[in-house]
């Protein structure tokens, strides 16, 4: 048998390989870690394991989320756990072919600035790496199993015990009416908002740097100064200030605004429809700042010759603005403009901070200007609907990460990294 | 029709386009300034130039409301997440940048895909893990929740960066014996300083906006951020203090508007060198 087989095989206990390869220190270290490994974290993964399984079997001792936490930290354990078990395999496996093919072994020395070397990048990943598995990738994989739970304000610990149930929830949220309506209505607005909202900032934010920047246009500094301020103000106090803007009995706009003009008070937090209209209006406004300003960028770099030669050739303004000007902006921020879409896909402080997702809408469990994103947050924090709304999470993820990965399957710095 | 004039109605149209805009976008500030010197408390009362001009609701904001406390906590939350992900990022990016390792190429493919989903989407689960964890309103469990946050995105932003400081300055040095760490801090970290500003930008601002982390894991009134703090004090009782909101709101938009305007053009060139989120 060849050193390189028996050492991987010896490895079967981590250590040995290394022992075989008379690499001792390295093997004992090995061990060691093993040990503490298994000291550590057998019961805790005995118990996790177990957890994650059953969900507790005896109320009130088990606690079916806790051990479902329990469970998510055990598997990430294991995980780390088998990742050192394979390295052990590869490095008894590694030295036992140098040792076949009459290679010399490094020294301990030598092994220590290999670990150096290799470790640097480990090293510095690890802190930002490890920070990103508690508090970005534990949440998903959690929201991802509760979703083939049963988890709800009826069904919740300490009082009951919580059961896996298969895709009960994605069938329930197809299936039942209310929820089937909901979810139809609710993903049918999301589309609707992210696309108007999105194109209408994209539209005026051009045509305004377009018109701003004609060379006899006077105080162009001023003025695009003062058009820039929606983006310059926190969001969050802007969509406040236009929640009270639009109040129907005493906001300045049904009062100050068309009163005069002897239009009737408009039931803009009543009434979905026109919702949906101050909802675009204001995102509108609040995103078509950042759009100009890059915009503006362009126009600036775009070679003046251009133009001069479309003049000789006797193009007229609108054809050079169709011809030219245009293709250029749309050529160079495309990436962003898209950004754009996905942010407003997800823009949850509008939604919520303006009226709550309502006004509330018969005959479904969503307000009437909710959003996928906003829908979640009623049904877990308002609604307690905890397992249904991870279902809808995981829905919502699908959709953005497989449009956003056929996005991205176009752009270069994906393809010179050889990625996709 | 003469070129002269046709040029003078393009001209004349483009003005009142321009100052329409500028109408549009000035008036709920202007609006939203005569109402916090408004001598009401409520929004009926609430006019674009107040007569008997008031500072009461600026009086009331510090003396009766958790105003200052909530300013003071946001600017402290900002900063701390802006310096450390500054250094988590910044590290992380290099290695991405500079070494070939295992596991590399699946972990630029794992950052790329959770940049996409909004980190809120898992509320719960992280409102479960600070409970289980006893950091429930605390304003660490909030920090270290935003800097896991931003670290995909931006390392990104900075690993493209990183990408065009050229490779034989890390060769030159190590040749003349300069340690892996020498080597980032001396030479790379100083070339790289425009994008880590950047970075440093979007660290402070992205918590300062952010509503929906705030509003689950801090529920005691003294530890609460501006954006929630805010809008409680709107919601809760909208007839009777709008006034004192709107004094609220001139004091957090006048500094951060300035502050942003001062500092606009860093976010153009960050957000087109990222190219990947708004």
């Amino acid at each position: 048998m060849t050193h390189r087989k028996t050492a991987a095989l010896l490895s079967i206990i981590p250590g040995v390989g290394q022992f075989y390869n008379k690499q001792f220190i390295k093997g004992f270290a090995f061990i060691f870690l093993a040990a503490c490994y298994f000291i550590a974290f057998l019961d805790f993964l005995n118990i996790g394991l177990w957890g994650i399984v059953t969900l507790g079997t005896e109320v009130p001792r088990d606690h079916s989320i806790f051990l479902l936490v329990n469970g998510v930290i055990s598997l990430l354990v294991v995980g780390i756990g088998l990742g050192f078990y394979f390295f052990n395999f590869y490095d008894a496996y590694q030295n036992g072919k140098k040792r076949d093919n009459g290679v010399r072994l490094s020294s301990l020395k030598e092994q220590y600035h290999n670990v150096i070397d290799k470790g640097f990048p480990y090293l510095m990943v690890g802190p930002g790496f490890l920070l990103l598995i508690f508090v970005v990738i534990f949440p998903i994989i959690f929201m991802l199993l509760l979703a083939f739970t049963n988890y709800n304000l009826y069904n919740s610990p300490p009082a009951k015990l919580v059961d896996w149930v298969g895709f009960k929830n994605f069938i329930e949220i197809f299936s039942l009416d209310i929820w089937r309506e909901t979810f139809i209505s609710v993903f049918a607005w999301t589309i609707i908002w992210t696309f108007t909202a999105t194109t209408l900032q994209v539209a005026i934010g051009i045509f305004l740097a377009v018109v701003l920047n004609q060379k006899e246009i006077k105080f162009k500094g001023v003025i695009r100064t003062l058009l820039i301020l929606p983006w310059a103000v926190p969001a969050f106090v802007s969509i406040l200030i236009f929640s009270g803007l639009f109040n129907d009995t005493f906001g300045a706009i049904n009062k100050d605004l068309l009163a005069p003009l002897g239009i009737d008070s408009i039931p803009w937090l009543t009434d979905p429809f026109y919702t949906k209209i101050a909802l675009i209006f204001i995102q509108s406004w609040l995103g078509f700042p950042f759009i100009m300003a890059m915009t503006t960028g362009v126009l600036q770099s775009i070679p003046g010759e251009l133009y001069e030669a479309a003049t000789v050739d006797g193009a007229s303004n609108w054809d050079k603005f169709r011809k030219i000007t245009l293709p250029m902006i749309l050529f160079t921020t495309a990436p962003i403009l898209i950004t754009q879409y996905t942010f407003n896909f997800n823009n949850f402080n509008v939604i919520y901070l303006f009226n709550n997702g309502g006004p509330a809408v018969a005959e479904q469990n969503a307000g009437g200007t909710d959003i996928l994103i906003s829908w979640i947050y009623n049904l877990t924090m308002t609604s307690a609907q905890y397992s249904k709304a991870a279902a809808v999470t995981v829905l919502l993820s699908l959709i953005i990460v497989s449009l956003a990965l056929w996005q991205f399957r176009k752009t270069k710095s994906f393809k010179d990294e050889g990625m996709i | 029709m003469s070129i002269k004039t046709a040029k003078r109605i393009r001209l004349t149209l483009s003005y009142l386009v321009l100052l329409s805009a500028v109408a549009i976008v000035i008036y709920p500030i202007i609006w939203v300034i005569g109402s916090s010197f408004n001598p009401g408390n409520t929004l009926s009362s609430s006019t674009i130039i107040p007569e008997n001009a008031t500072l009461a609701h600026y009086k009331k904001l510090f003396t009766e409301t958790d105003y200052l406390i909530w300013y003071w906590n946001t600017l402290k939350i900002c900063f701390i997440t802006m310096v450390l992900s500054v250094i988590f990022i910044g590290l992380t990016a290099y290695a991405f940048s500079r070494y070939k390792f295992v596991g590399r190429k699946n972990g630029l493919m794992l950052f790329l895909i959770l940049q996409m989903i909004p980190q809120f989407v898992a509320i719960l689960a992280i409102y479960i893990l600070a409970f289980q964890v006893g950091l429930l309103d605390t304003h660490l469990a909030l920090i270290l929740v935003y800097v896991g946050g931003l670290i995909p995105m931006n390392t990104y932003l900075a690993k493209n960066y990183y990408d065009t400081i050229p490779k034989e300055l890390d060769e030159s040095a190590r040749i003349d014996g300069a340690g892996h760490f020498r080597i980032f801090w001396q030479i790379i970290l100083p070339l790289s300083k425009p994008i880590l500003a950047v970075i440093a930008l979007f660290s402070f601002i992205s918590p300062f906006a952010d509503f929906i982390l705030a509003s689950i894991l801090i529920s005691s009134d003294e530890k609460m951020t501006l954006a929630v703090g805010l809008f409680n004090m709107i919601k809760n009782e909208f007839g009777n203090s709008f006034t004192v909101f709107a004094a609220g709101s001139v004091l957090i938009a006048i500094p951060i508007g300035l502050l942003f305007l001062s500092l606009q053009r860093y976010f153009i060139s960050g957000l087109t060198a990222g190219g990947t989120k708004g």
